[in-house]
C-alpha cells in the first residue's frame, strides 16, 4: 500500500518530493509517482496545499462498540506516599477535555494502604470520581499487576479515554494495557484536544522533536495516551466535589511472574534528570572532568540536576546516567543551561522541549545558540563563576 | 539459550527537519541507520553469547533494503537474521508492528529471551517491546541497564527508573528493552563481515507468518496520523552581550523575571 495521488487535484508543483523522508516521491513531467518505498507516514498528505494526496483508508480492526464507552480516566501515579505531580497535570488537562465533552473525569488510584489524603488530593485537582484499588500486590509497581488490574477495571467500566503520565512507570506498563485491550496508544503527548467528531486529538513530537504529529484512534477504545510530564498545567479546585469508590478486583487476576528484589533510590539529587526543574549541562568545552564541579555547584545552589552531552560522557568525565539527548534522557525542565556544549542535534532533540534554554559558549556559531532562549557568548570559565557569585549574592 | 533481538532501521533523525521558511520537510542527506538503542540490545545479547553461549537471531520488519541493517549486525557477531517484509506491513503503528513481530517470534519457536532497544529514535514511542511481550504473554522489564543469570529459570535485571534503579527477578522466557548502559556496541569483525556478506537472509511475508492482511500494516493499526506540522519556533531568542558582569546581570534579571525557581 502507498499514498494515493488524485491526478485531478495535483498541479505537479513538486513540493511533496522534498517532503518525503523515504525518497518515495518522484515528480515527473506530467505526473507524480509514489514508489513502493512509501511507508504511509503521511508527511506528504499534510504538505500538499491542493489536497491531492491521501492515504488509503485505515482499517476498522476488531473495532469496539464505541457507544458503550464513556468518560475520561486518568491513571494517578504516586511516589513515596504522595500524588506525583504528573497526575495533577493530567487531571488539569483532562478536566478541560471532560468539560468539553460533558463527561465525568475519574482518577484511578492503585496501591496498598495508601493515605486517604491522596484521593482527596486528586478530587481537589479535578477528579469527579476516584476509583481506589487496595491490594498488597499493588504496593510496589510491576508491569503485570498494575496493567492487569487496570485492564480489569476498564473492561468493567468502559472509559472512552485513558491518560497516564509518560514517566518510567507509565511508559512501562501502559503499552501492556493497550495491547491487552486491543486498542491504540500514543506515546509522550504534549497537546491534547477533542475533535469536532468527539475524538481525542493527541499531538506529540516525532523524528526527535523536529516534527509534530497529531494522532487519533478512531476505532479502538479506550483512546489511550501517555502525556509528557511538566507540559500540562495543574488546576487547583479546592471547592471541587467528588466521590471515592473502592473497587474490589476480580479474583485470580495476579500472575506474579516478576518479583521486585530491590529498589535503590538515587541518592545524588543532581542525577535526577527527568524530575528536575533546573538542569545545568556541560559538554566537551569544560575541558576536564574536574570542571563539572562548577556545574554541580550551581546545580546544588538552584536545587537542580547536572546533565551532559554525549561527548562529555564518552570522555568519561561523568556517568552515562547524566547524558541528555538521543541515546540518553529526554528532558524538559523549566531552565536548561547548556555550558560549553556545542549543541549537536543528537543533544538538542533531548532538551529542546525545555521552557527556557540558556547557552553559554565562546563560539558564537555553535548550533546551541539556534535553540537558546538566552545566548551568552563568553568564556565559561569567566562567566560561570561570576554567575554563581551573583546567585549566591542574591540569596543573602 | 536462544536470544532474539528486534531491530529497526530508522531515518537518521538528525537530518530530518521542517524548513522554517517553506514549512516542508527537509530530506537532504537523510540516510538510514540502525536505531542506536537496538545496537545496545544487540550488544547485550552478544555479551550473553560470549559469557555462557547462546544462539542470537536478529529480526527486523521493514522494506527490502532493511536487509542492510541485518547484514550489519551479522557482521558484529549475530548468528542468524530474518527479514519481515511485505507490502501489507506498510503503515504499521505499534500494535500492528507488535502483532507482526509476535508471529515471527512464534515461528522461530524456541526463543528464551527477547532484546529490544528502549525506543526507536524516529517514533520515540517505547511501546513495541512491552506490546510484543504482552502479545506473546511473557513477562518483561523496560529500561534495563544490566542483566545477570539468577538461576536456570530466572534472570536478574537492573532497570533505570525516574527515581533510581530497581532490581527485578524475571523468569524466562522474557523480554527486556535496554538503554545505553547495556554496553557500547562492538565493531564488526573481519571474520563476521565475510560471513555476513554471504549469509542467506530469509524473508518472511504475511503468508509465511500466517497473518491476516486486516491485522497488520495500516489496516491492522488503531492509530492514525491526521496532521503533521513544524514545531512552533522559539520567537523569543535574545543574545546577551557586554562585559562578563553585564552578561551576568542581564541573564539573572531575565531568569528572575521568568520566575525560574532557585533564582
Amino acid at each position: 500500500m502507498k499514498a494515493v495521488v488524485d491526478v485531478k487535484k495535483c498541479t505537479i508543483c513538486g513540493v511533496c518530493e522534498g517532503v518525503c523522508p523515504f525518497a518515495a516521491i518522484t515528480v515527473g513531467e506530467s505526473s507524480v509517482e509514489i514508489s513502493d518505498e512509501c511507508t504511509l507516514c503521511g508527511m506528504c498528505v499534510d504538505t500538499c496545499e491542493f489536497g491531492a494526496i491521501s492515504l488509503p483508508e485505515i482499517g476498522t480492526g476488531p473495532g469496539a462498540d464505541l457507544a458503550e464507552y464513556n468518560g475520561i480516566w486518568v491513571f494517578a501515579e504516586w511516589r513515596a506516599g504522595a500524588v506525583h505531580r504528573v497526575s495533577h497535570e493530567l487531571l488539569g488537562a483532562a478536566r478541560r477535555l471532560a468539560d468539553k465533552k460533558a463527561v465525568e473525569l475519574s482518577a484511578i488510584l492503585l496501591g496498598h494502604q495508601l493515605d486517604k489524603g491522596l484521593a482527596t488530593d486528586l478530587i481537589m485537582h479535578g477528579a469527579d470520581i476516584v476509583y481506589l484499588v487496595d491490594h498488597p500486590q499493588l504496593g510496589q509497581f510491576t508491569n503485570e499487576a498494575y496493567a492487569d488490574v487496570l485492564v480489569d477495571l476498564i473492561r468493567r467500566k468502559r472509559p472512552e479515554i485513558l491518560l497516564a503520565g509518560a514517566t518510567s512507570i507509565g511508559r512501562s506498563f501502559i503499552p501492556r494495557v493497550a495491547a491487552s485491550l486491543k486498542t491504540g496508544l500514543t506515546a509522550d503527548c504534549t497537546e491534547l484536544d477533542i475533535s469536532e467528531e468527539g475524538l481525542l486529538l493527541q499531538t506529540r513530537p516525532a523524528f526527535g522533536g523536529n516534527v509534530m504529529a497529531t494522532i487519533v484512534c478512531p476505532h479502538g477504545r479506550p483512546q489511550m495516551a501517555t502525556v509528557r510530564p511538566k507540559v500540562m498545567k495543574p488546576l487547583k479546585l479546592s471547592e471541587h466535589q467528588g466521590r471515592v469508590e473502592s473497587v474490589e478486583i476480580t479474583e485470580g487476576i495476579f500472575r506474579n511472574r516478576v518479583q521486585v528484589l530491590e529498589i535503590i533510590p538515587e541518592q545524588d539529587q543532581t542525577a535526577k534528570l527527568t524530575e528536575a526543574d533546573i538542569i545545568i549541562s556541560g559538554g566537551r568545552g569544560l575541558g576536564r572532568p574536574e570542571n563539572f564541579a562548577i556545574l554541580e555547584e550551581l546545580a546544588r545552589l538552584m536545587k537542580g540536576a547536572v546533565g551532559a552531552s554525549r561527548g562529555a560522557v564518552e570522555e568519561g568525565w561523568i556517568a552515562p546516567s547524566h547524558q541528555v539527548g538521543q541515546t540518553g534522557r529526554t528532558v524538559a525542565p523549566t531552565l536548561y543551561m547548556a555550558v560549553g556544549l556545542s549543541g549537536a542535534i543528537q543533544h538538542v532533540v533531548g532538551m529542546q522541549g525545555s521552557k527556557i534554554i540558556v547557552a553559554v559558549n565562546k563560539d558564537p556559531h555553535a548550533p546551541i545558540f539556534d535553540v537558546a532562549t538566552y545566548g551568552v557568548v563568553a568564556d565559561l570559565f569567566e562567566f560561570m563563576p561570576a554567575f554563581i557569585r551573583k546567585v549566591k549574592q542574591e540569596r543573602e | 539459550m536462544h536470544i532474539a533481538v528486534c531491530i529497526k532501521q530508522v531515518p537518521d533523525t538528525k537530518n530530518v527537519r521542517i524548513d522554517p521558511d517553506t514549512h516542508t520537510l527537509v530530506r537532504q542527506g537523510v540516510e538510514s541507520i540502525i536505531n542506536p538503542f537496538d545496537l545496545f540490545a544487540v550488544e547485550g545479547a552478544l555479551k550473553i553469547k560470549d559469557e555462557s553461549g547462546a544462539r542470537v537471531t536478529v529480526m527486523t520488519m521493514g522494506p527490502p533494503q532493511a536487509e542492510e541493517a541485518l547484514r550489519e549486525v551479522l557482521s558484529r557477531g549475530v548468528d542468524e537474521a530474518v527479514l519481515l517484509s511485505d507490502r501489507a506491513f506498510a503503515g504499521s503503528d505499534t500494535w500492528a508492528t507488535s502483532m507482526t513481530l509476535s508471529a515471527a517470534i512464534r515461528k522461530l519457536g524456541d526463543v528464551d529471551l527477547i532484546f529490544c532497544g528502549k525506543q526507536a529514535i524516529d517514533g520515540d514511542t517505547a511501546q513495541v517491546g512491552p506490546e510484543l511481550a504482552t502479545l506473546l504473554d511473557i513477562p518483561y522489564a523496560t529500561f534495563v541497564k544490566k542483566i545477570e543469570k539468577l538461576d536456570d529459570q530466572n534472570l536478574k535485571v537492573t532497570r533505570q527508573t525516574d527515581d533510581g534503579v530497581e532490581v527485578w527477578k524475571l523468569p524466562t522466557p522474557a523480554l527486556i528493552t535496554v538503554i545505553k548502559e547495556m554496553g557500547e556496541p562492538r565493531l564488526p569483525s573481519l571474520r563476521h563481515k565475510m560471513r555476513a556478506k554471504k549469509a542467506q537472509i530469509p524473508v518472511w511475508g504475511i503468508a509465511d507468518l500466517g497473518l491476516d492482511a486486516n491485522d497488520v500494516g495500516l489496516c491492522g493499526s488503531f492509530t492514525q496520523v491526521v496532521r503533521v506540522f513544524s514545531p512552533p519556533r522559539r520567537s523569543d531568542q535574545i543574545l546577551i552581550t557586554g562585559s562578563i558582569e553585564e552578561q551576568v546581570e542581564q541573564l539573572f534579571s531575565y531568569l528572575k523575571e521568568a520566575k525560574v525557581p532557585g533564582v
